[in-house]
């Protein structure tokens, strides 16, 4: 199953490699559809159905409203070019050659505190379960329900949805106070 | 000339939109059972009322009055939610949140206390979001027309 994820993985960071160099803002939105469908097939394999079927949904909706935009906005990528050529001579752009630079470092602390972090966990597939193991025992007795994740999301993190709630309402009323005030003009 | 898109399409959509408009309120109402819930379910509903949209479009007054309703749809259920966690302080133990409905047997329809109104509140607020975003998009594609 190991190398089957990392197959799906490594697709998916193709995926998202091709969603940044794209021209076309259209073939990019439909390329970034390999990450998100490749992380359903991977909750799919890690077993967490829940999760597959919110993350395909909300995929798929998502998919839909970035058409939109693209539809009412410009289709074509403005990203500026490595190389400037000003009057016949060419000249290197630092901007890019920063970020260049930029991202080899942080690559490279990455992978290295990546590398430190690992080595104290447990091996792939096996959980350290301090405080979900109470969950786990007494969740279906304490609340009744027999789909443990809704146990845990509606009554012992109630709270946190409430929030998530929040934070969706909050993004509504920003798209519809931008649109409204572009379109009143 | 005809609104929306071709007949295929909309014959489609005629056959399999209420199909998964019941499969979104099946996911919601066995949350508390099976994978799914509220924010699962939500946007499953949501997706059927945009689906109809797309396929049938319509008249940009009438889309107006639909997101006005969808939002204040929106803005009851998460004020219903709010008010369910309110309630456990009042009822019960006194907790934020507390389950103070009877918890039943757990795999029946009605158990597991305030979780299925919880799911069915959340799946409300998922659904008038997702289809009040797409709304306010056609409508400010429709007026930039």
């Amino acid at each position: 199953m190991e190398v089957l994820l990392a197959i799906i993985i490594i697709l998916m960071i193709a995926g998202s490699i091709y969603t940044l160099h794209a021209r076309d803002l259209l073939s990019a939105v439909i390329s970034y559809g390999i990450t998100g469908f490749g992380l359903v097939i991977c909750f799919l394999l890690l077993r967490a159905p829940d999760l597959a079927i919110a993350q395909i949904v909300v995929e798929i909706i998502t998919l839909i409203i970035m058409i939109a935009v693209i539809r009412i906005s410009v289709r074509e990528d403005l990203t500026e070019r490595s190389t400037i050529r000003v009057a016949g001579v060419r000249y290197i752009n630092m901007r890019s050659v920063s970020f260049f630079v930029a991202g080899i470092v942080f690559m490279a602390a990455l992978l290295f505190f990546f590398i430190q972090a690992t080595a104290l966990l447990d091996p792939f597939g096996v959980h350290s379960i301090r405080m979900a193991a109470a969950y786990m025992e007494q969740g279906a007795g304490l609340t009744g329900s027999a789909n443990l994740v809704a146990g845990v999301l509606f009554d012992f993190r109630a709270y946190d949805t409430l929030g998530e709630a929040t934070i969706l309402i909050t993004a509504v009323i920003g798209i519809l106070t931008v649109l409204r005030l572009k379109g009143r003009k | 000339m005809e609104r929306g898109m071709t007949s295929i399409v909309k014959t489609t959509t005629r056959l399999i939109c209420g199909v998964v408009f019941i499969f979104g309120l099946y996911l919601i109402v066995h949350g508390h059972l099976s994978p799914g819930g509220g924010f699962a379910g939500g946007t499953v509903m949501a997706g059927a009322f945009i689906l109809l949209v797309l396929a049938f479009g319509d008249d940009i007054r009438h889309l107006r009055i639909i997101e006005e309703g969808s939002s204040t749809l929106e803005n009851l259920a998460i004020l219903l939610f709010l008010l369910l966690g309110v309630s456990g302080m009042a009822i019960g133990a006194g907790v934020f949140f507390g389950n103070y409905l009877e918890t039943g047997q757990a795999g029946d329809l009605l158990s597991a206390g305030i979780i299925p109104v919880g799911n069915i509140l959340i799946g409300i607020e998922v659904a008038a979001a997702l289809f009040t975003v797409f709304l306010a998009f056609v409508i400010f594609k429709e007026e930039e027309q």
